[in-house]
């Protein structure tokens, strides 16, 4: 087997341009299926990373009511029977081992009563947060400070503004120490945080998506023990969770979703807590993309067929070339079967250095589309091995026709012809 | 009896034509004989000797190697056969070539499954048997005539077979190359090995302990032993 591989490589060798021109189309083809493959791999992490944010994996669970996320605009409009998540609850998700962190909080969508002298904040939310609200969601510090343990306990005033909202309602001012208006209560601003992810806003057709909104809106965060000084009384949560991986965002959504759920009174059917499916949304946006493709893949396999052609067709004149150079072998002992394994490989060998060529001309290609277009592209390494083992089959199969023939040759009108 | 063919007949088919080429051959060879086997061009000699090469198989006839039926072996059997007990040499010497004189000789070791030390070991000794030591690395293109038959022979003798067929072996050889063929053949048939020949040329026939005359298809003297 060595030994034949060895050989057809001397053989392979010994006619460059030929072997090279035989195995042009299937470089060409895998090139084109490599570099097709890259582009969709490409785009699909790209619009993995665009929606669930590289490195933040955070799910949010939200309620929902008769499948539309629930807001509470006013007093009146609270659910009944959801509970605030009590102490206990938190630590159960906490322990699940795809949860690295938890935060829940209230959260108002109109902004009508945050004021700072007479500049008002359009659109965006404010929260009444926990401690691990800041770590969880992905917000740093970049002025001032963060709450404090007292804040809470003593109940005071104090306000927390993102960079959107210090920007809205201050300007070029300084926001720390200044003191503004919500809800008709004076609330002192102590820090302004920025968020951590870059969150690319290009996602422009799922706009409704909550997450891509968030970062564009402006953020108005209090101490969760305040915010019924502001609003009056508790209302039930938002949960966010942060997974430990990307992979495990979709367990950790459906487990937590499921543990909230469970604190909700049975006597409220309608409103529910519900897991954002990142990775299901990612994969919807990522087949439609890659159904495109798909088809350019189908053209590519073509040229791999007419490839394959080539190669068997190469293949039988080189039987008809080498006719003594087989009645020789089998004249000294060749079975059947070895002659037959010979041309196997020895097309097996083409097709698989045609491959290779082939994956090394696709990356090349992938990097060209990618400098020219600005398409995202990425290499599968699967993908590399399958087109090589691929193209070594195809190899096999267009060779398959020729090496019977060479098997099958009679010795004698093999060594007879001069 | 190392060779027993008995009543062979073989037919072409040609068009609606059918040629009968071999009638009725019977040709017996002991084992250690030197047979040299004459005849005119056309009289079927090389048919004959693809029989006994089991190349080709008669339209009719018996045909016993060594007191095997070998008419009756599948064509692995047959291919093993040739592989380990018969050792072919030809006229045009058929050498590959890509390949070095010693990997010539070492083919039939690869199709016995020998590991590649001992192949080129053994390539290497049966190129120094025919005096060729110092041409083991040259490919068959950069030899002489003489030497590539040479190589030919050591390539036939390489897995030790007990017969050695040669049609016309030094039909394309000068007189000296063929004197050397000659002188090789001598000595392995002194080693006990069976060597049929077809030639031409009476005075390379005289070599041979026995010759045997063919005349369009049929045996016109088995010839005495007379050396
Ligand atoms: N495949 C074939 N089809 C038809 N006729 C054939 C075939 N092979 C050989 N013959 C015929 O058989 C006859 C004997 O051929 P063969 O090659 O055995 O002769 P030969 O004695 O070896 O001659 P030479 O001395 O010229 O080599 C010839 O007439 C030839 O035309
Ligand atoms: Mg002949």
């Amino acid at each position: 087997m060595l030994e034949n591989i060895r050989l057809s490589f001397q053989g392979i060798w010994s006619h460059k341009m030929r072997s090279f021109l035989t195995m042009l189309g299937i470089i060409i083809g895998i090139a084109s299926i490599i570099s097709i493959v890259s582009t969709i791999k490409g785009t699909n992490e790209e619009i993995k990373n665009s929606l669930i944010g590289s490195g933040n994996n955070t799910v949010n669970v939200l309620l929902y009511e008769k499948g539309y996320t629930m807001e509470i605009y006013s007093n009146s409009q609270k659910p009944f029977g959801i509970p605030q998540v009590s102490e206990e609850t938190r630590s159960e998700i906490l322990k699940l081992d795809s949860v690295e962190n938890v935060t829940c909080f209230t959260e108002r969508r109109n902004m009508e009563g945050v004021f700072y002298r007479d500049k008002a904040i359009s659109s965006g939310a404010i929260r009444g947060i926990d401690k691990s609200y800041f770590d969880t969601v992905g917000y740093r510090l970049k002025t001032g400070r963060i709450f404090l343990e007292d804040d809470g306990k003593k109940f005071r005033k104090v306000v927390i503004l993102d960079q959107n909202a210090a920007e809205a309602l201050f300007g070029d001012e300084n926001p720390i120490g200044k003191t503004m208006e919500i809800s008709e209560e004076p609330f002192t601003v102590v820090g302004v945080v920025e968020s951590e992810s870059n969150y690319e806003t290009t996602i422009t057709n799922i706009s409704q998506y909550y997450s891509a909104q968030e970062s564009a809106l402006s953020g108005v965060f209090i101490p969760k023990e305040c915010w019924p000084i502001a609003y009056a009384y508790d209302e039930p949560e938002k949960v966010v969770v942060k997974a430990r991986s990307t992979d495990d965002m979709e367990e950790a959504g459906q487990k937590v979703q499921k543990i909230l759920n469970a604190t909700i009174s049975p006597k409220q059917e309608e409103v529910k807590y519900k897991a954002d499916n990142l990775l299901e949304k990612a994969r919807d946006m990522q087949k439609l993309s890659a159904a495109t493709n798909n088809q350019l893949i189908w053209i590519a396999s073509i040229s791999l067929l007419v490839g394959g052609i080539g190669v068997m067709n190469i293949m039988l004149v080189s039987v008809t070339e080498r006719t003594s150079e087989i009645g020789l072998k089998k004249a000294i002992g060749a079975r059947k079967g070895t002659i037959l394994g010979q041309f196997l490989t020895e097309a097996a060998v083409l097709t698989s250095m045609g491959g290779m060529l082939g994956v090394a001309a696709g990356i090349g290609m992938a990097q060209v589309i990618n400098r020219v277009s600005g398409v995202a592209v990425s290499i599968d390494i699967v993908a590399s091995v399958i087109a090589v083992l691929f193209s070594m089959l195809i190899g096999i199969i267009f060779g398959l026709l020729p090496s019977v023939k060479a098997a099958n040759l009679n010795p004698i009108d093999a060594l007879r012809r001069e | 009896m190392i060779l027993k063919l008995d009543h062979i007949y073989k037919d072409y088919i040609q068009g609606k034509m059918t040629v009968p080429v071999l009638k009725d051959v019977c040709l017996h060879v002991e084992e250690g004989e030197y047979v040299a086997i004459m005849g005119p061009s056309g009289s079927g000699k090389s048919t004959l000797m693809n029989i006994i090469g089991c190349l080709d198989r008669p339209t009719q006839g018996t045909y016993e190697l060594a007191g095997q039926d070998v008419l009756a072996l599948n064509e692995k059997k047959l291919a093993d056969v040739r592989l380990n007990r018969i050792g072919f040499v030809f006229q045009n010497f058929q050498l590959l070539p890509r390949m070095s004189a010693l990997d010539n000789v070492a083919l039939p070791l690869v199709y016995a499954g020998v590991r590649k030390r001992v192949r080129r070991e053994r390539a290497r000794e049966a190129l120094v048997r025919v005096g060729l030591e110092d041409r083991t690395g040259f490919n068959p293109t950069q030899l002489s005539g003489g030497q590539k038959q040479r190589v030919a022979i050591a390539r036939a003798m390489v897995n030790t077979p007990k017969i050695l067929l040669a049609d016309e072996p030094t039909g394309a050889l000068d007189s000296k190359s063929s004197k050397q063929v000659m002188e090789l053949f001598a000595q392995l048939n002194e080693e006990g090995v069976t060597v049929v020949m077809i030639t031409h040329d009476p005075g390379i026939a005289g070599h041979a302990k026995r010759i045997m005359d063919i005349f369009d298809g049929e045996i016109s003297r088995h010839g005495e032993v007379f050396r």
